[in-house]
């Protein structure tokens, strides 16, 4: 999309913004409204974004599909560990009161760890799941639009 | 200090669930043999977790585990009794074995770089059905039986390297299947709408005092069709044949032993644990739905059978015919019954795992299971042929073996009830089983072997002591019956318990 000058600049201008806005909807989610699920899809599609406007390839060089394998694991380990660590801190599964040295610091952090794992599985789930389809077919040339 | 025995019954779910995406990372590195060694050490795990949970609810009855330390009915409940003990044993035990089986059929049928992948689905669909049969929450059953299904639906499409037909399977499978758990999920709105719990055994108190109510009814209905679907209730069947035709070896002994089987535990669960016969036309429903159907499942699965060539496909249409059976026993609704029905959870898994896993055999060394392509082989493999074959007399019902026991139970179970006609329904449908046994036994003893083929050698000693595995547990619980027979009829009696 070499020739699509607006485009371009605006979404240059609008994907530092759906990432800090991703950011917001991820850390106070636990305050109000939002989550790590919701966060992960909004942070995804700053990277869908910027795949469809700048090309695959270039997207692929941000974040390569290495990562992508590696990401998407690690937010799960990430829920599961958290809720491994409350056991052997003594509680059940998933248990964030023993977590730190008061139940309310314990819960905080816990939801904290556990939304952050969602949304780093959700957000490289997403991106993966535009790469499958993305990558099958043979990008439009500028001179088709 | 953690006492770690009181976890047990979050681990044996917890466990497989982080190890799936610890496998994904092995992509990094290590080798898919690490892969299949880390799917072993935890489906043993989960099988120990699971003798020793059966073992604790024998000696000292119901557990319930409280996750996150929240007390049900506002928080999610494990709640562990006889029934569901008895089920995570089928699952966890028919995963241990066939994952040594796995090793040598997974590289020959699955492409090497995607065998990691393949792993970490097979443990989700184990976590899955370890949650569904564990859990004391409704919705946790629904988001768990969406873990192994669409793990399943995965794993059932990686069958693809060796028929291209896996992927129709697959979606197929993938469509219905989806259809099934929107149709339990909305049953399941129904019930919190009206009740605002999914507790199960809030649930149950609280819909004794709501057997009018019509959204109860309509999320009964919901709830009872979805079921039927997921477990391949004839006329619900559709999705099934194809689905364990195509799949991976690995996969069929799996899923022909586990999940169907699953479905049914959930199915008990709802009418007899939540629904509680609190409103008429349960038994009603059990009669005049579930007793036709079943009845026309077994005809229409082994007159199915008979007519098919392929041979994994001739045993998932056998799968069709022997669900029929298990719904008969719940549908008689009485003790002896409903322990048939458990014990035919438990001996038709020994039976169809030892079956998929000879089969599984028989794509090792010939490729493509056609009724031609086996002429003539009994001789030449025979020790793969002659556990079929002893397998196949289970399924059958002879005496010794475990196929007996279940179909003798049920006979009573009918006596029970004196519904006579139904003996020599269940009796012709054992005569059909012995056609398409008889079927495979002629080609595979009697008929030459075609001259061009090149001799068959039979299959490795690894392949061999996983089937023979299950077919000593065929004749050892055959014969020394008491143990399941005792299990299944203490479950029978806490499901009926809940009647009024």
């Amino acid at each position: 999309m070499r020739h699509h000058l607006v485009l371009r600049v605006i979404s240059k201008m609008l994907i530092p913004f759906i990432l800090l806005f991703g950011l917001y909807v991820q850390f106070h989610g636990d305050f109000g409204p939002g989550g790590g699920f919701q966060a992960g899809v909004i942070f995804a599609a700053a990277f869908i974004l910027y795949a469809l406007v700048f090309g695959d390839d270039q997207a692929r060089q941000v974040i390569p599909d290495k990562a992508l394998i590696l990401l998407v694991p690690l937010g799960l380990i990430l829920y599961a560990a958290t809720g491994f660590y409350g056991l052997i801190l003594g509680g059940n599964f998933l248990d964030y009161n023993v977590l730190l040295d008061s139940p309310k610091a314990g819960q905080h952090i816990g939801i904290f760890l556990v939304e952050l794992g969602v949304g780093i599985t959700v957000a490289a789930v997403m991106i993966s799941i535009f790469r499958a389809y993305a990558g099958r077919t043979r990008a439009i040339d500028d001179e088709d639009w | 200090m953690t006492n770690w025995l009181h976890h047990i019954p979050i681990l044996i779910v917890a466990v497989p669930l982080i190890s799936a995406p610890i496998c994904v990372l092995f992509t990094f590195g290590a080798n898919r043999k690490a892969a299949w060694l880390w799917t072993l050490l935890v489906s043993w795990f989960a099988f120990l977790c699971a003798i020793y949970l059966l073992n604790h609810v024998l000696e000292n009855g119901e557990i319930s585990y409280h996750l996150g330390s929240w007390k049900p009915p506002l928080g999610i409940e494990y709640r562990i009794d006889l029934i569901n003990a008895f089920v995570l044993l089928i699952v966890s035990g028919i995963s241990a074995v066939a994952i040594p089986f796995g090793r040598l059929v997974v590289d020959r049928e699955i492409e090497p770089d995607r065998q990691i992948l393949f792993y970490t689905s097979y443990l989700l669909c184990l976590t899955g059905l370890l949650g569904v049969t564990i859990t004391g929450d409704a919705f946790n059953i629904f988001v768990f039986l969406e873990i192994s299904s669409l793990s399943s639906y995965v794993l059932i499409a990686m069958g693809v390297r060796s028929d291209r037909r896996a992927l129709t399977a697959a979606y197929n499978y993938l469509i219905l299947g989806t259809v099934g758990a929107t149709f339990f999920v909305i049953g399941l709105g129904f019930l919190y709408m009206v009740t605002g719990t999914l507790n199960i055994m809030d649930l149950s108190d609280r819909l004794m005092q709501l057997a009018d109510n019509k959204a109860v009814h309509a999320g009964y209905a919901f709830i009872i069709i979805g079921l039927a679907l997921k477990m391949a209730l004839f006329p619900m069947h559709v999705w099934l044949p194809n689905s364990y035709t195509y799949a991976p070896s690995l996969i069929s002994i799996f899923l022909a032993a586990t999940a169907t089987k699953v479905s049914i535990y959930v199915l008990l669960r709802f009418l007899f644990t939540v629904f509680g016969f609190s409103f008429d036309f349960i038994p009603l429903t059990l009669t005049f739905i579930f007793l036709p159907l079943a009845i026309i499942a077994i005809f229409f699965g082994s007159i199915g059978a008979i007519f098919q060539t392929n041979i994994k496909r001739l045993f998932a249409y056998s799968s069709v015919a022997q669900i029929g059976y298990i719904v008969i026993g719940i549908a008689l609704s009485n003790t002896i019954g409903l322990a048939a029905a458990v014990l035919h959870i438990f001996n038709h898994a020994l039976i169809k795992g030892a079956i998929f896993m000879a089969a599984g055999c028989l794509v090792y060394r010939v490729g493509k299971l056609t009724t031609d392509s086996i002429r003539g082989l009994g001789k030449e493999m025979p020790w793969t042929f002659s556990a079929l074959v002893l397998a196949g007399l289970s399924l059958i019902g002879i005496p010794t073996t475990v196929g007996f026991i279940s179909k003798w139970y049920l006979l009573l179970g009918i006596m029970e009830n004196g519904w006579w006609p139904l003996i020599p329904l269940i009796v012709i449908g054992s005569l059909l089983a012995v056609v398409y046994i008889w079927k495979i036994i002629e080609v595979a003893y009697f008929f030459p072997a075609p001259p061009d083929r090149a001799p068959v050698s039979e299959v490795p000693i690894e392949l061999l002591i996983p089937l023979w595995i299950l077919i000593g547990c065929n004749f050892y619980f055959g014969i020394q019956a008491d143990i399941t027979i005792g299990i299944a009829k203490e479950a029978a009696t806490i499901l009926l318990d809940n009647r009024p």
